[in-house]
């Protein structure tokens, strides 16, 4: 069907010549008939209708959530504790102060998580003899640090390596918490790379090679494009994953955003501050999901081939 | 039911952005006869094909299949292409099912088939069209004739009241097509299965279609039986297509 398509340029262009009423676009003289405005105007009333129940069903699952929750005995006294404008209002500033924290080491591991899982699920799947004791470092990496409950990761690099009093190494709580985090989350991403990779069907490397790219040359034009655009959202899952965990560097000491909330929590005694931070780490994440969405769904458009499945 | 026309289409109209590829189509396909479609690259045959199973929106005019208008926005999409069957020209067989899997899908999911029932009726497809001990085998491990025969068995085991065959030989080297032809050819000849095809086998459209539509420019420009299609076209532009294909020596 592609190769129709493509086809289809140059023969149209070598015919145009005698199609004098033919088809330069859109210009053939057409009117809808009064079937398509029919059609349309029964798509545009079945939309309409559509729209009205989804809202219809929303404000009704709304109210009987808010009823729910209001209506629950102990509401009142989880107002206090949960929802104080007061404590909110006292505590967002702090928290977003915390929050830059998160945010830069989100930035700085994610590209560093994104690098070596490349690298390592590069070495993975590496064909040859050689390459043997790189392949079984990289599967005794991911094999390791994906079983390593992170907190246990955390806690030996953050107080671990400090404890050797090694010349020129750092103690700072965030520079070792957020390589902890590095450490972890390359496995994890160094897996998905892997999946990737591997589903991407085997003619496509027998094309690419065919045309006479080496194996490296296969894998950096054809399949690892074609693995990352697949593997978009399972990555995606594993940064705000890791942007969460990055909450967790506050067992050296550093004040992020949930350790900032639970300075005030505990001072306070009221468990709003938590709330806020949820919710900020909430607001940073949706944009990031709609961005991705965007971006593939304009990939998928740009190729697809259309139709209406 | 079997007096009507089982497939027509009126006034069709369909465009990708500003290129009008199908401009105003219309088309008859009676029971037990077989349509050809032909024309150059990009003249909209297989954009026909995928309009008449609803795999594309078209823009404007009609699709009636058995008298019953499938391009209503009411009607069930899915009732109608339990009706029809296509053979594409890129097989699209499931690489994770066996051909066995790949033929008996829709029968057991969609129709309800138990799986005795359908595995039987598969085998006996499948030895008919030469490929009985491939049953087990996966797709992938085929020559592109046996995948695309699979791709036929596929579609005729859900017993189609009409079969779209898209280019179905295109990607195939020479011997292969033969096998593949003889397969549509028994297929009109054994079951008078009602079959529209979109081809560059001219020998073999002029050969087995009861029916031949030249498409050029959006439009069927010349029909009629393979005889005055080929024989003695009345359009320019037929005149001209078919000399080139001549001269190409694919007919």
């Amino acid at each position: 069907m592609t190769v129709t398509k493509d086809e289809s340029g140059q023969e149209g262009a070598d015919d145009k010549g005698d199609m004098s009423a033919g088809a330069p676009k859109g210009a053939d003289g057409y009117t809808p008939s009064e079937r398509r405005l029919e059609r349309e105007r029964y798509r545009r009333a079945r939309a309409r209708r559509a729209t009205a129940i989804a809202a219809l069903s929303t404000l009704v699952t709304a109210v009987v959530l808010y009823l729910v929750v209001v209506s629950a005995p102990g509401w009142e006294r989880t107002k206090e504790t949960f929802f104080d404008g007061q404590y909110a209002r006292e505590a967002l500033p702090k928290v977003l102060e915390g929050l830059w924290l998160n945010v830069r080491l989100l930035l700085i591991c994610g590209v560093l998580v994104l690098v070596l899982g490349m690298l390592i699920a590069i070495a993975r799947t590496l064909p040859g003899p050689v390459f043997f004791p790189l392949r079984a470092l990289a599967a005794a990496y991911t094999d390791f640090f994906r079983g390593l409950p992170l907190l246990i990761n955390l806690m030996i690099v953050v107080f671990g390596v400090p404890a050797l009093r090694l010349q020129g190494v750092t103690v700072d709580p965030v520079l070792l918490g957020g390589a902890a985090l590095t450490l972890t989350y390359s496995a994890y991403v160094a897996e998905v790379f892997r999946a990737g990779i591997e589903s991407v069907h085997p003619s496509q490397r027998a094309a690419a090679r065919s045309l006479g790219l080496t194996n490296r040359q296969a894998l950096r034009y054809v399949v690892l494009p074609q693995a990352v655009r697949r593997q978009v959202p399972p990555l995606l899952n594993d940064l705000v994953s890791l942007q969460k965990d990055t909450g967790l560097v506050s067992i050296g000491g550093a004040i992020d955003a949930v350790r900032a909330s639970d300075i005030i929590a505990q001072r306070s005694l009221n468990y709003t501050p938590y709330i806020v931070a949820g919710l900020v780490f909430v607001a940073l994440t949706i944009p990031m999901t709609r961005f991705t969405d965007w971006v593939t769904a304009r990939m998928d458009r740009q190729r697809a081939q259309g139709g209406s499945i | 039911m079997s007096d009507g026309p089982v497939l027509r289409m009126e006034s069709v109209r369909k465009t990708f952005g500003d290129s009008v590829v199908l401009r105003d189509v219309d088309l008859e396909v009676a029971p037990h006869t077989v349509t050809a479609l032909i024309g150059a690259s990009g003249s909209g045959k297989s954009t026909l094909l995928r309009c008449a199973n609803l795999l594309e929106e078209i823009d404007d005019g009609a699709i009636w299949l058995d008298g019953e208008e499938i391009t209503d926005p009411r009607a069930d999409h899915d009732a109608v292409r339990r009706r029809i069957g296509v053979v594409f020209q890129a097989y699209n067989l499931f690489p994770h099912m066996t051909v066995l899997d790949n033929i008996t899908l829709a029968p057991r999911r969609v129709h309800g088939v138990s799986r005795a029932e359908a595995e039987e009726r598969a085998r006996e497809l499948l030895e008919r069209l030469g490929l009985g001990g491939k049953a087990g085998a996966y797709p992938d491990r085929l020559s592109g004739g046996q995948q695309q025969r699979v791709a036929i068995v596929r579609a005729l085991a859900v017993r189609p009241r009409l079969l779209l065959l898209d280019e179905i030989t295109a990607a195939l080297d020479p011997e292969l097509v033969g096998e593949v032809l003889t397969v549509v050819r028994d297929l009109k000849e054994d079951e008078g299965m009602t079959m529209v095809l979109a081809t560059h086998e001219m020998g073999f459209a002029r050969d087995v279609a009861d029916q031949v539509c030249f498409l050029d420019g959006g439009v069927v420009l010349e029909r009629g039986t393979a005889d005055q299609v080929f024989g003695d076209p009345q359009q320019e532009r037929t005149r001209r297509f078919l000399r080139r294909i001549v001269e190409a020596g694919r007919l």
